[in-house]
């Protein structure tokens, strides 16, 4: 099959899904004629016309509502968030209409919201975040961060497919950096299953999106030095794939939970969470989250190394923990 | 006119100019006598709710549409079986319109195990896509933008349906307002947006939310028609909400419709609404929707004292049913609140 980058496996999933099943359409930003700030969309409105590829009004919060309400129809809708960071201004009907639709009166929404999310490209605060944590305390919704792009592609035609509300969240540093084959056939991606990345012996990294490339170089780097690391890529955060992470676990008996979110309340959090309540007897030394500090994400390229996690950082922290 | 029943047949013209002048409709004497039963039973379905909410019976608060049924009934009845409409907590006229049953509102009041929703929610929010009914959520406005989108996807399935749901005036002040109203505009969407004015966002004047006099006329920045009704007058709602549904239905996009009316209540029934000047009750009381087309009926001959008792006790022996039925529902069982947090998948 095709080499592809990540955002073309992105595109490609969407194109696919378009083509295969016509309620599905999509709801955006400059997502027409322009083809989307990142191109993804690019192509589109000349195969499927403006019917279902609709550009909307800066208007996140309408973009979701009105997507809300063609998915009770039946329509399988797809939004795009110019940036993730974005998502924010339509909080209110993502956590309160979508996500407990089904559960107070049965009426599923099988929508999806997508769109660039995570740092190290210097886009400073409104153009770098990871919002996730937001969303994962809500009932409702299932949250996906592929960090592959087999994952990018696999995953995004399964939300599409499902009867829920779920959130895309594709990192932009891996958008044109990540090469890879696209799958064969549908490529599906069962959602709430992880992915063992690599196999290790003595301790594991549970994590997922752009910081899965940081994880396996940084085991790559370890193994020359004899530690073996596990890495374990979670894929969907919400619902966590709470039986993969305790095999991890119980195999390596030492664990770093690696994210790019800032670290208090953050999904890292809850990881960490249910190892100490589930799998406490199984551990050697106590569960590190390598996160981001609790600041806003800086601009300058200098404070943005040294707010995100990165080889280094990793590295150390599991010296330290090898030898707890 | 149809033909009048029971010996009543039309009336000395200097009689007749006494009767409450309601707007000009062309609905016949059988279908007006309709839009009474419905605004009757939504006063009638509330009475008996305030009563077992007395009763300790009602989990949580009771909303009233009190003097504001005209509003609910005139414009849902303009509606046609395959139209989408969002009724909020102070439509129950809406959903009685589109089939609700009473006592499936009064088994959500008193959180019963056989509600709509199984006593996962309150009160009207449940809704029924078969029926046409969407549920609301109670952050106003959020279902602006979802009757968008479900204009939308009809438009796009060939459905020919159109679109409606309501804001109240404070309601007007959300982002949502804002932004569902004018998406709408922008996709010429089949879609009607009525707001209700009735004077009081819970205990908050209109003057505090807006320094406009008519809601309608935020239409013209969206580029849309608008029009104020009276909203006491059920003929004059049912009138311009069906010139808006055949609009946005042949094309037209969307109308707001400001309907100037007034809440005769608090904004729940703990609420005894001491911050509405006593005036303001005394001036609409006079003009409550349900005496004035009451006035309409029998002033212009269509209908004799005997056939609104008739409709009223015929309303009030089903009610003693439908709270009889509600009443003996269990509460659920505590394992359902752990069910259906997600939606089933559905194998192709």
């Amino acid at each position: 099959m095709a080499t592809v980058t990540y955002l073309e496996a992105i595109r490609q999933a969407l194109w696919d899904e378009m083509e295969k099943d016509e309620q599905v359409f999509m709801l955006g930003q400059d997502i027409g004629t322009y083809g989307g700030a990142f191109r993804v969309t690019a192509g589109f409105l000349d195969r499927f016309g403006p019917g279902r590829i609709i550009d909307t009004p800066i208007s996140e919060s309408a973009m979701v509502g009105c997507a809300i309400g063609a998915a009770m129809m039946g329509m399988r809708p797809v939004v795009e968030m110019q940036f993730i960071d974005f998502i924010s201004c339509a909080f209110n009907q993502i956590i309160n209409f979508a996500a407990p639709n089904h559960y107070r009166w049965g009426q599923p929404v099988p929508l999806v919201v997508r769109g660039p999310s995570g740092g190290n490209v210097h886009g400073s605060a409104y153009h770098s975040q990871n919002p996730e944590s937001y969303f994962h305390h809500t009932p409702g919704l299932k949250i996906l961060a592929p960090g592959t792009v087999a994952d990018a592609y696999g995953l995004l035609r399964a939300a599409i497919r499902d009867p829920n509300p779920v959130l895309y969240f594709e990192h932009k540093y891996l958008y044109r950096r990540l090469k890879d084959e696209l799958p064969e056939g549908d490529g599906l991606v069962e959602i709430g299953k992880a992915r063992l990345a690599r196999e290790g012996r003595d301790l594991s990294v549970i994590t997922y999106g752009a910081m899965l490339q940081v994880a396996l170089e940084a085991a790559g780097r370890l193994e020359a030095d004899g530690i073996s690391l596990e890495v374990l890529d979670l894929r969907t955060l919400k619902p966590l794939d709470q039986e993969a992470i305790l095999a991890t676990v119980r195999k390596t008996s030492r664990v770093i939970v690696l994210t790019e979110e800032q670290i208090t309340g953050s999904v890292a959090g809850e990881v960490a969470a249910r190892i100490s309540q589930d799998a406490f007897q199984w551990l050697d030394g106590p569960v590190h989250r390598l996160c981001c500090p609790d600041n806003p994400v800086p601009f300058s390229p200098t404070l943005e190394e040294a707010y995100l996690p990165n080889v280094d950082k990793l590295v150390a922290k599991v010296r330290e923990l090898a030898a707890y | 006119m149809a033909k009048m029943g029971k010996g009543w047949g039309p009336l000395h013209p200097q009689v007749a100019e006494k009767a409450e002048q309601l707007a000009k409709t062309s609905l016949p004497r059988e279908r007006q006598l309709e839009l009474y039963h419905f605004m009757k039973l939504n006063r009638m379905v509330e009475d008996r709710l305030g009563n077992l909410y007395r009763q300790g019976k009602v989990v949580g608060g009771l909303y009233s549409s009190r003097g504001q049924e005209a509003t609910s009934v005139g414009s849902a009845y303009a509606l046609e079986a395959q139209d989408m409409v969002g009724p909020l907590i102070r439509n129950l006229g809406t959903m009685l319109v589109r089939g609700v049953k009473p006592r499936e509102v009064m088994m959500q009041y008193m959180a019963k195990s056989d509600s709509p929703t199984g006593g996962k929610d309150g009160n009207t929010h449940f809704g029924d896509l078969k029926r046409g009914l969407v549920a609301p959520i109670s952050m106003l406005g959020a279902v602006i933008p979802v009757m968008t989108g479900i204009a939308l996807a009809g438009r796009m399935q060939g459905k020919n349906l159109v679109a409606l749901t309501y804001i109240g005036d404070g309601g007007t002040s959300t982002g949502d307002f804002h932004e569902g109203l004018n998406l709408a505009a922008v996709l010429n969407a089949p879609f009607v947006l009525i707001a209700e004015n009735n004077g009081w966002a819970y205990s908050t004047p209109t003057s505090k939310q807006m320094r406009i006099k008519n809601i309608a006329v935020r239409a013209s920045s969206y580029g849309i028609p608008g029009e104020t009704v009276d909203g006491n007058d059920v003929l004059a709602v049912y009138e311009v909400t069906k010139r808006a549904i055949e609009r946005a239905r042949s094309g037209g996009g969307p109308t707001l419709i400001e309907s100037k009316t007034f809440r005769m209540k608090g904004h729940a029934e703990h609420d005894d609404a001491g911050y509405v000047p006593k005036q303001q009750f005394e001036e609409w009381k006079l003009k409550d929707p349900i005496e004035r087309f009451e006035r309409h009926l029998l002033g212009n001959g269509l209908a004799g004292e005997e056939d609104l008792k008739a409709i009223a006790a015929k309303i009030d022996a089903q009610l003693n049913e439908e709270v009889d039925f509600a009443l003996a529902s269990p509460m659920p069982p505590p394992e359902r609140a752990f069910e259906g947090v997600y939606a089933p998948e559905v194998t192709a």
